[in-house]
Protein backbone atom coordinates (compact mmCIF):
# COMPACT_ATOMS: atom_id res chain seq x y z
CA UNK A 1 0.00 0.00 0.00
CA UNK A 2 1.24 3.44 -0.80
CA UNK A 3 0.14 6.86 0.41
CA UNK A 4 -1.52 8.08 -2.79
CA UNK A 5 -3.49 11.02 -1.60
CA UNK A 6 -2.98 13.08 1.54
CA UNK A 7 -5.64 12.75 4.23
CA UNK A 8 -6.60 16.41 3.89
CA UNK A 9 -6.31 16.48 0.10
CA UNK A 10 -3.15 18.61 -0.09
CA UNK A 11 -0.44 18.12 -2.69
CA UNK A 12 2.63 16.40 -1.25
CA UNK A 13 4.65 19.62 -1.26
CA UNK A 14 1.79 21.83 -0.11
CA UNK A 15 1.71 23.44 3.33
CA UNK A 16 -1.49 23.95 5.29
CA UNK A 17 -3.29 27.34 5.20
CA UNK A 18 -1.54 29.93 7.35
CA UNK A 19 -2.57 32.98 9.28
CA UNK A 20 -0.18 35.37 11.01
CA UNK A 21 -0.65 38.49 13.10
CA UNK A 22 1.80 40.76 14.86
CA UNK A 23 1.11 42.66 18.06
CA UNK A 24 -1.78 40.69 19.54
CA UNK A 25 -0.80 40.94 23.21
CA UNK A 26 -0.85 44.57 24.33
CA UNK A 27 1.11 44.01 27.56
CA UNK A 28 4.05 42.39 25.79
CA UNK A 29 6.94 44.27 24.19
CA UNK A 30 6.33 42.25 21.06
CA UNK A 31 3.87 39.51 20.20
CA UNK A 32 2.52 37.36 17.43
CA UNK A 33 -0.05 34.76 16.46
CA UNK A 34 0.77 32.06 13.93
CA UNK A 35 -1.64 29.43 12.74
CA UNK A 36 -0.79 26.66 10.31
CA UNK A 37 -3.61 24.21 9.68
CA UNK A 38 -5.03 23.52 13.11
CA UNK A 39 -1.83 24.26 15.03
CA UNK A 40 -1.91 27.63 16.76
CA UNK A 41 0.89 29.50 18.55
CA UNK A 42 0.73 32.66 20.62
CA UNK A 43 4.06 34.29 21.40
CA UNK A 44 4.95 37.18 23.67
CA UNK A 45 8.40 38.75 23.89
CA UNK A 46 9.49 40.67 26.99
CA UNK A 47 12.77 42.51 27.05
CA UNK A 48 15.54 43.27 26.92
CA UNK A 49 14.96 43.40 30.67
CA UNK A 50 16.96 42.82 33.84
CA UNK A 51 17.90 39.24 34.47
CA UNK A 52 17.77 37.77 37.97
CA UNK A 53 19.25 35.87 39.75
CA UNK A 54 22.37 37.78 38.87
CA UNK A 55 24.62 34.78 38.28
CA UNK A 56 22.62 34.03 35.13
CA UNK A 57 23.71 37.31 33.58
CA UNK A 58 26.25 37.50 30.82
CA UNK A 59 28.32 40.70 31.07
CA UNK A 60 29.25 40.49 27.40
CA UNK A 61 25.86 40.25 25.78
CA UNK A 62 22.17 39.68 26.41
CA UNK A 63 20.62 36.26 26.79
CA UNK A 64 17.75 34.80 24.80
CA UNK A 65 15.42 32.62 26.85
CA UNK A 66 12.60 30.64 25.22
CA UNK A 67 9.81 28.70 26.79
CA UNK A 68 7.47 26.37 24.88
CA UNK A 69 4.24 25.34 26.57
CA UNK A 70 1.14 23.45 25.50
CA UNK A 71 -2.04 24.62 27.18
CA UNK A 72 -3.69 21.82 29.19
CA UNK A 73 -6.62 21.56 26.75
CA UNK A 74 -4.61 21.93 23.54
CA UNK A 75 -3.95 18.33 22.65
CA UNK A 76 -6.04 15.88 20.67
CA UNK A 77 -5.65 13.29 23.42
CA UNK A 78 -5.74 13.53 27.19
CA UNK A 79 -5.30 16.74 29.14
CA UNK A 80 -1.69 17.92 29.21
CA UNK A 81 -0.54 18.33 32.79
CA UNK A 82 0.59 21.91 33.35
CA UNK A 83 4.15 22.65 34.38
CA UNK A 84 6.14 21.29 31.48
CA UNK A 85 7.88 18.01 30.89
CA UNK A 86 11.05 16.68 29.26
CA UNK A 87 9.63 17.22 25.79
CA UNK A 88 8.69 20.86 26.37
CA UNK A 89 12.07 21.57 27.94
CA UNK A 90 13.91 20.17 24.95
CA UNK A 91 11.71 22.05 22.49
CA UNK A 92 12.32 25.27 24.44
CA UNK A 93 16.04 24.68 24.10
CA UNK A 94 16.06 23.91 20.38
CA UNK A 95 13.77 26.87 19.75
CA UNK A 96 16.28 29.09 21.48
CA UNK A 97 19.05 27.75 19.26
CA UNK A 98 16.86 28.20 16.19
CA UNK A 99 16.32 31.90 16.91
CA UNK A 100 19.69 32.83 18.38
CA UNK A 101 21.57 33.25 15.06
CA UNK A 102 19.30 36.09 13.92
CA UNK A 103 19.08 38.20 17.07
CA UNK A 104 21.72 40.74 17.98
CA UNK A 105 21.99 40.96 21.75
CA UNK A 106 25.43 42.57 21.89
CA UNK A 107 23.94 45.86 22.96
CA UNK A 108 22.26 44.37 26.02
CA UNK A 109 24.85 42.93 28.41
CA UNK A 110 23.37 41.44 31.60
CA UNK A 111 19.88 41.57 30.11
CA UNK A 112 17.46 38.88 28.98
CA UNK A 113 14.97 38.68 26.15
CA UNK A 114 12.17 36.31 27.13
CA UNK A 115 10.17 34.51 24.47
CA UNK A 116 7.03 32.77 25.72
CA UNK A 117 5.40 30.35 23.29
CA UNK A 118 1.93 29.11 24.20
CA UNK A 119 -0.12 26.62 22.22
CA UNK A 120 -3.90 26.66 22.69
CA UNK A 121 -4.53 24.13 19.92
CA UNK A 122 -2.19 21.56 18.38
CA UNK A 123 -2.16 19.38 15.28
CA UNK A 124 1.55 18.55 14.78
CA UNK A 125 4.27 20.96 13.70
CA UNK A 126 3.89 23.00 16.87
CA UNK A 127 7.57 23.69 17.52
CA UNK A 128 7.75 25.07 13.97
CA UNK A 129 4.62 27.17 14.44
CA UNK A 130 6.14 28.45 17.69
CA UNK A 131 9.37 29.44 15.95
CA UNK A 132 7.49 31.20 13.12
CA UNK A 133 5.47 33.20 15.64
CA UNK A 134 8.51 33.89 17.83
CA UNK A 135 10.44 35.42 14.92
CA UNK A 136 7.54 37.76 14.17
CA UNK A 137 7.21 38.66 17.87
CA UNK A 138 10.94 39.39 18.24
CA UNK A 139 10.78 41.72 15.25
CA UNK A 140 7.62 43.31 16.66
CA UNK A 141 9.50 43.91 19.93
CA UNK A 142 12.09 45.89 18.00
CA UNK A 143 14.98 43.51 18.71
CA UNK A 144 17.79 43.93 16.14
CA UNK A 145 17.62 40.98 13.79
CA UNK A 146 19.59 39.83 10.79
CA UNK A 147 16.63 38.00 9.31
CA UNK A 148 13.45 36.25 10.37
CA UNK A 149 13.41 32.52 11.05
CA UNK A 150 10.84 30.33 9.33
CA UNK A 151 10.22 26.72 10.26
CA UNK A 152 8.30 23.76 8.89
CA UNK A 153 8.40 20.02 9.29
CA UNK A 154 9.04 17.79 6.32
CA UNK A 155 9.28 14.04 6.20
CA UNK A 156 7.86 10.85 4.87
CA UNK A 157 4.45 9.27 5.22
CA UNK A 158 4.50 5.64 4.18
CA UNK A 159 6.67 5.94 1.05
CA UNK A 160 5.93 9.55 0.08
CA UNK A 161 7.98 12.63 0.94
CA UNK A 162 5.69 15.33 2.29
CA UNK A 163 5.76 18.87 3.62
CA UNK A 164 4.06 20.05 6.82
CA UNK A 165 2.74 16.81 8.32
CA UNK A 166 -0.43 17.00 10.36
CA UNK A 167 -1.25 14.73 13.29
CA UNK A 168 -3.02 12.09 11.23
CA UNK A 169 0.00 11.83 8.94
CA UNK A 170 2.40 11.59 11.85
CA UNK A 171 0.26 8.75 13.19
CA UNK A 172 0.02 6.94 9.82
CA UNK A 173 -0.14 3.21 10.40
CA UNK A 174 2.49 2.45 7.73
CA UNK A 175 4.95 4.66 9.60
CA UNK A 176 6.03 8.24 9.20
CA UNK A 177 9.17 10.31 9.51
CA UNK A 178 9.16 13.82 10.87
CA UNK A 179 11.97 16.29 10.24
CA UNK A 180 11.44 19.81 11.59
CA UNK A 181 13.59 22.40 9.85
CA UNK A 182 14.12 26.07 10.70
CA UNK A 183 15.90 28.35 8.31
CA UNK A 184 16.93 31.93 7.86
CA UNK A 185 15.25 32.42 4.51
CA UNK A 186 17.59 35.09 3.15
CA UNK A 187 20.71 32.97 3.44
CA UNK A 188 19.25 29.48 3.51
CA UNK A 189 21.18 28.68 6.71
CA UNK A 190 19.59 26.01 8.88
CA UNK A 191 19.20 26.75 12.59
CA UNK A 192 17.02 23.82 13.67
CA UNK A 193 17.17 20.31 12.38
CA UNK A 194 15.70 17.28 14.06
CA UNK A 195 14.50 14.00 12.67
CA UNK A 196 12.89 10.86 13.87
CA UNK A 197 12.01 7.99 11.63
CA UNK A 198 13.69 6.55 8.62
CA UNK A 199 15.13 8.48 5.67
CA UNK A 200 18.00 7.85 3.28
CA UNK A 201 20.58 10.56 2.68
CA UNK A 202 19.03 11.24 -0.72
CA UNK A 203 15.59 11.55 0.83
CA UNK A 204 16.93 13.98 3.44
CA UNK A 205 18.34 16.10 0.65
CA UNK A 206 15.09 16.03 -1.23
CA UNK A 207 13.20 16.92 1.95
CA UNK A 208 15.45 19.89 2.61
CA UNK A 209 14.79 21.15 -0.92
CA UNK A 210 11.06 20.82 -0.30
CA UNK A 211 11.43 22.60 3.03
CA UNK A 212 13.34 25.48 1.45
CA UNK A 213 10.51 26.06 -0.99
CA UNK A 214 7.85 25.91 1.72
CA UNK A 215 9.80 28.19 4.02
CA UNK A 216 9.86 30.92 1.37
CA UNK A 217 6.06 30.94 1.47
CA UNK A 218 6.03 31.06 5.26
CA UNK A 219 8.57 33.90 5.19
CA UNK A 220 6.22 35.96 3.00
CA UNK A 221 3.35 35.40 5.45
CA UNK A 222 5.58 36.46 8.37
CA UNK A 223 6.73 39.62 6.61
CA UNK A 224 3.18 40.47 5.62
CA UNK A 225 2.04 40.21 9.25
CA UNK A 226 4.72 42.65 10.36
CA UNK A 227 4.10 45.05 7.50
CA UNK A 228 0.39 44.93 8.17
CA UNK A 229 0.85 46.04 11.77
CA UNK A 230 3.11 48.95 10.93
CA UNK A 231 1.28 49.97 7.76
CA UNK A 232 0.76 53.69 7.61
CA UNK A 233 3.21 54.41 10.40
CA UNK A 234 6.05 56.70 9.48
CA UNK A 235 9.51 55.56 10.50
CA UNK B 1 4.91 55.52 43.44
CA UNK B 2 1.65 53.87 44.52
CA UNK B 3 0.69 56.76 46.78
CA UNK B 4 0.90 59.14 43.86
CA UNK B 5 -1.15 56.76 41.73
CA UNK B 6 -3.68 56.49 44.55
CA UNK B 7 -4.00 60.27 44.74
CA UNK B 8 -4.65 60.46 41.00
CA UNK B 9 -7.22 57.67 41.07
CA UNK B 10 -9.00 59.21 44.05
CA UNK B 11 -9.03 62.63 42.47
CA UNK B 12 -10.78 61.34 39.40
CA UNK B 13 -13.14 59.13 41.42
CA UNK B 14 -14.20 62.22 43.31
CA UNK B 15 -15.37 63.59 39.97
CA UNK B 16 -17.15 60.29 39.36
CA UNK B 17 -14.84 58.94 36.67
CA UNK B 18 -12.05 56.40 36.35
CA UNK B 19 -8.54 56.66 34.89
CA UNK B 20 -9.85 55.56 31.50
CA UNK B 21 -12.96 57.73 31.64
CA UNK B 22 -15.40 55.02 32.68
CA UNK B 23 -18.04 55.39 35.35
CA UNK B 24 -17.48 53.56 38.64
CA UNK B 25 -19.93 50.75 37.85
CA UNK B 26 -19.11 50.46 34.16
CA UNK B 27 -17.46 47.41 32.57
CA UNK B 28 -15.25 47.68 29.55
CA UNK B 29 -16.39 46.02 26.31
CA UNK B 30 -16.99 42.32 26.90
CA UNK B 31 -16.86 39.61 24.26
CA UNK B 32 -17.33 35.85 24.52
CA UNK B 33 -16.24 33.55 21.72
CA UNK B 34 -17.05 29.83 21.82
CA UNK B 35 -15.04 26.89 20.51
CA UNK B 36 -11.63 28.49 20.17
CA UNK B 37 -9.65 25.26 20.55
CA UNK B 38 -10.86 22.32 18.49
CA UNK B 39 -9.12 19.63 20.53
CA UNK B 40 -10.68 20.63 23.84
CA UNK B 41 -14.07 19.13 24.64
CA UNK B 42 -15.21 22.72 25.16
CA UNK B 43 -13.49 26.08 25.01
CA UNK B 44 -14.05 29.82 25.04
CA UNK B 45 -12.27 33.12 24.78
CA UNK B 46 -13.35 36.04 26.92
CA UNK B 47 -12.17 39.58 26.43
CA UNK B 48 -12.91 42.35 28.87
CA UNK B 49 -11.32 45.44 27.43
CA UNK B 50 -7.79 44.32 26.63
CA UNK B 51 -7.83 41.47 29.14
CA UNK B 52 -7.97 38.19 27.28
CA UNK B 53 -8.55 34.72 28.76
CA UNK B 54 -8.83 31.29 27.20
CA UNK B 55 -10.59 28.50 29.03
CA UNK B 56 -10.75 24.89 27.95
CA UNK B 57 -12.52 21.81 29.21
CA UNK B 58 -11.06 18.31 29.06
CA UNK B 59 -12.99 15.22 30.10
CA UNK B 60 -11.61 11.96 31.34
CA UNK B 61 -12.99 8.84 32.98
CA UNK B 62 -11.78 8.05 36.50
CA UNK B 63 -12.96 6.03 39.43
CA UNK B 64 -15.26 8.13 41.63
CA UNK B 65 -14.27 9.17 45.15
CA UNK B 66 -15.25 6.53 47.73
CA UNK B 67 -17.47 9.02 49.60
CA UNK B 68 -19.49 9.84 46.47
CA UNK B 69 -19.44 6.64 44.40
CA UNK B 70 -22.31 7.75 42.16
CA UNK B 71 -20.87 11.12 41.15
CA UNK B 72 -18.34 12.51 38.72
CA UNK B 73 -15.96 15.29 39.69
CA UNK B 74 -15.02 18.77 38.59
CA UNK B 75 -11.73 20.61 38.88
CA UNK B 76 -10.53 24.08 37.93
CA UNK B 77 -6.93 25.06 37.21
CA UNK B 78 -5.62 28.52 36.40
CA UNK B 79 -2.32 29.49 34.90
CA UNK B 80 -1.17 33.07 34.96
CA UNK B 81 1.05 32.67 31.94
CA UNK B 82 4.22 34.77 31.86
CA UNK B 83 3.18 35.60 28.30
CA UNK B 84 0.31 37.72 29.59
CA UNK B 85 2.01 40.03 32.07
CA UNK B 86 5.68 40.99 32.54
CA UNK B 87 5.35 40.34 36.27
CA UNK B 88 4.09 36.77 35.98
CA UNK B 89 6.83 34.20 36.40
CA UNK B 90 7.16 30.76 34.92
CA UNK B 91 6.82 27.81 37.25
CA UNK B 92 4.15 26.20 39.37
CA UNK B 93 1.01 28.28 40.07
CA UNK B 94 1.55 30.96 42.69
CA UNK B 95 -1.02 31.99 45.26
CA UNK B 96 -2.61 34.49 42.85
CA UNK B 97 -3.35 31.74 40.29
CA UNK B 98 -4.48 29.33 42.99
CA UNK B 99 -6.91 31.88 44.41
CA UNK B 100 -8.45 32.57 41.00
CA UNK B 101 -8.83 28.85 40.31
CA UNK B 102 -10.40 28.17 43.69
CA UNK B 103 -12.81 31.09 43.54
CA UNK B 104 -13.93 30.09 40.02
CA UNK B 105 -14.19 26.48 41.22
CA UNK B 106 -16.45 27.43 44.13
CA UNK B 107 -18.72 29.55 41.94
CA UNK B 108 -19.31 26.64 39.58
CA UNK B 109 -19.37 23.88 42.19
CA UNK B 110 -21.67 25.54 44.70
CA UNK B 111 -24.13 26.71 42.07
CA UNK B 112 -24.57 22.99 41.36
CA UNK B 113 -24.79 23.81 37.68
CA UNK B 114 -23.05 20.53 36.81
CA UNK B 115 -25.22 17.56 37.69
CA UNK B 116 -22.36 15.39 38.94
CA UNK B 117 -24.68 12.39 39.34
CA UNK B 118 -25.22 12.41 35.58
CA UNK B 119 -21.45 12.16 35.16
CA UNK B 120 -21.47 8.73 36.74
CA UNK B 121 -20.98 5.90 34.25
CA UNK B 122 -20.88 2.92 36.62
CA UNK B 123 -21.42 3.43 40.31
CA UNK B 124 -18.28 3.04 42.37
CA UNK B 125 -16.21 2.29 39.28
CA UNK B 126 -16.34 4.87 36.53
CA UNK B 127 -17.38 8.49 36.29
CA UNK B 128 -16.49 11.50 34.15
CA UNK B 129 -14.06 14.07 35.50
CA UNK B 130 -14.46 17.57 34.12
CA UNK B 131 -11.32 19.68 34.20
CA UNK B 132 -11.49 23.36 33.35
CA UNK B 133 -8.20 25.10 32.63
CA UNK B 134 -7.90 28.86 32.54
CA UNK B 135 -5.00 30.46 30.64
CA UNK B 136 -4.31 34.18 30.58
CA UNK B 137 -3.27 35.70 27.25
CA UNK B 138 -3.23 39.37 28.23
CA UNK B 139 -3.68 40.72 31.74
CA UNK B 140 -5.18 44.16 31.69
CA UNK B 141 -6.98 43.77 34.98
CA UNK B 142 -10.00 41.89 36.34
CA UNK B 143 -8.78 38.34 35.78
CA UNK B 144 -11.33 37.10 38.35
CA UNK B 145 -14.46 38.03 36.41
CA UNK B 146 -12.96 37.20 33.02
CA UNK B 147 -11.82 33.76 34.25
CA UNK B 148 -15.20 32.89 35.73
CA UNK B 149 -17.02 33.99 32.59
CA UNK B 150 -14.62 32.09 30.31
CA UNK B 151 -14.93 28.95 32.43
CA UNK B 152 -18.72 29.03 32.31
CA UNK B 153 -18.66 29.60 28.54
CA UNK B 154 -16.23 26.71 28.03
CA UNK B 155 -18.55 24.44 30.05
CA UNK B 156 -21.50 25.48 27.90
CA UNK B 157 -19.47 24.71 24.81
CA UNK B 158 -18.36 21.25 25.96
CA UNK B 159 -19.52 17.94 24.51
CA UNK B 160 -18.65 14.40 25.59
CA UNK B 161 -16.11 12.51 23.52
CA UNK B 162 -17.08 9.07 22.30
CA UNK B 163 -16.79 6.39 25.01
CA UNK B 164 -17.03 2.78 23.97
CA UNK B 165 -15.79 -0.43 25.56
CA UNK B 166 -14.37 1.58 28.45
CA UNK B 167 -12.20 3.66 26.13
CA UNK B 168 -12.41 7.33 25.25
CA UNK B 169 -11.89 8.31 21.63
CA UNK B 170 -10.99 11.99 21.88
CA UNK B 171 -11.00 12.28 18.10
CA UNK B 172 -14.69 11.43 18.00
CA UNK B 173 -16.92 13.96 19.65
CA UNK B 174 -20.55 13.22 20.40
CA UNK B 175 -23.32 15.82 20.30
CA UNK B 176 -24.08 15.31 23.95
CA UNK B 177 -23.57 18.43 26.04
CA UNK B 178 -22.56 18.51 29.70
CA UNK B 179 -25.48 18.29 32.17
CA UNK B 180 -25.66 21.99 33.11
CA UNK B 181 -28.62 23.66 34.74
CA UNK B 182 -27.44 27.15 35.65
CA UNK B 183 -24.98 29.82 34.62
CA UNK B 184 -23.08 31.18 37.63
CA UNK B 185 -21.27 34.44 36.91
CA UNK B 186 -18.85 36.36 39.12
CA UNK B 187 -18.63 40.06 39.66
CA UNK B 188 -15.78 41.54 41.67
CA UNK B 189 -16.37 44.86 43.39
CA UNK B 190 -13.37 46.89 44.57
CA UNK B 191 -13.27 49.36 47.36
CA UNK B 192 -10.81 52.22 47.09
CA UNK B 193 -11.16 54.70 49.94
CA UNK B 194 -14.91 55.32 50.07
CA UNK B 195 -15.52 54.45 46.44
CA UNK B 196 -16.77 51.22 44.90
CA UNK B 197 -15.77 50.22 41.39
CA UNK B 198 -16.11 47.20 39.11
CA UNK B 199 -13.87 45.83 36.35
CA UNK B 200 -10.58 47.32 37.59
CA UNK B 201 -7.56 48.26 35.51
CA UNK B 202 -4.18 46.91 36.73
CA UNK B 203 -3.42 50.37 38.18
CA UNK B 204 -6.63 50.29 40.19
CA UNK B 205 -5.90 46.76 41.39
CA UNK B 206 -2.55 47.92 42.68
CA UNK B 207 -4.10 50.46 45.05
CA UNK B 208 -7.30 48.74 46.08
CA UNK B 209 -8.20 48.58 49.75
CA UNK B 210 -10.51 45.59 49.50
CA UNK B 211 -12.31 43.50 46.94
CA UNK B 212 -15.27 41.19 47.07
CA UNK B 213 -15.96 38.60 44.41
CA UNK B 214 -19.58 37.48 44.34
CA UNK B 215 -20.79 34.56 42.22
CA UNK B 216 -24.50 34.41 41.54
CA UNK B 217 -26.86 32.29 39.50
CA UNK B 218 -29.65 33.61 37.30
CA UNK B 219 -32.24 32.94 40.00
CA UNK B 220 -30.44 35.42 42.24
CA UNK B 221 -28.82 32.86 44.51
CA UNK B 222 -25.38 33.84 45.78
CA UNK B 223 -23.23 30.74 45.57
CA UNK B 224 -19.70 31.88 46.39
CA UNK B 225 -17.84 34.88 47.74
CA UNK B 226 -14.26 35.84 48.36
CA UNK B 227 -12.97 38.91 50.10
CA UNK B 228 -9.51 40.11 49.19
CA UNK B 229 -7.28 43.06 49.89
CA UNK B 230 -5.62 44.18 53.13
CA UNK B 231 -8.35 46.47 54.46
CA UNK B 232 -11.40 45.20 56.37
CA UNK B 233 -14.96 45.91 55.25
CA UNK B 234 -17.95 47.04 57.31
CA UNK B 235 -21.28 45.21 57.11
CA UNK B 236 -22.63 48.21 55.19
CA UNK B 237 -19.75 47.94 52.73
CA UNK B 238 -20.46 44.26 52.13
CA UNK B 239 -24.15 45.01 51.69
CA UNK B 240 -23.43 47.69 49.12
CA UNK B 241 -20.86 45.57 47.27
CA UNK B 242 -23.26 42.62 46.98
CA UNK B 243 -25.92 44.96 45.60
CA UNK B 244 -23.55 46.25 42.95
CA UNK B 245 -22.41 42.73 42.10
CA UNK B 246 -25.96 41.41 41.69
CA UNK B 247 -26.85 44.34 39.50
CA UNK B 248 -23.84 43.87 37.21
CA UNK B 249 -24.23 40.08 37.02
CA UNK B 250 -27.12 40.45 34.57
CA UNK B 251 -24.92 42.35 32.17
CA UNK B 252 -22.16 39.74 32.26
CA UNK B 253 -24.56 36.84 31.95
CA UNK B 254 -26.07 38.53 28.91
CA UNK B 255 -22.89 37.64 27.02
CA UNK B 256 -23.39 33.91 27.60
CA UNK B 257 -25.42 31.75 25.26
CA UNK B 258 -28.74 30.63 26.61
Amino acid sequence: MTYKERFDGRKFDEIRPMEAKAGIIPRADGSAYFKIGKSVAYVAVYGPRNLFPKFLQNPEKGILRCSYNMMPFSSGGERVRPGGNRRSKEISMVTEKALLPVVDLNEFPNAVVDVFIELPQTDAGTRCAGICAAAIALADAGISMRDLVAAVSVGKVDDKLVVDLNYDEEAHEAGSTDMPVAMMPRTGQISLLQMDGDLSKEEINKCLQMATKALRQIYEVQKKALKHKYEGESI
Amino acid sequence: MNSELRQNVLKSLEAGIRLDGRKTDEYRKISVEYGISVNAEGSARVKIGETEILAGVKLSVESPYPDSPNQGTMMVGAELLPLSNPEFEAGPPGIQAIEIARVVDRGIRESETIDTKKLCIKEGEKAWTVIIDICTINDDGNLFDASALASMAALQNAVFPSYENEKIDYKKKTKEKLPLSKAPVSVTVMKIDKYFIVDPLPEEERILDARLTVATTEDGKICAMQKGGDTPLSIEDVDRMIDIAIEKTQELRGHLKR
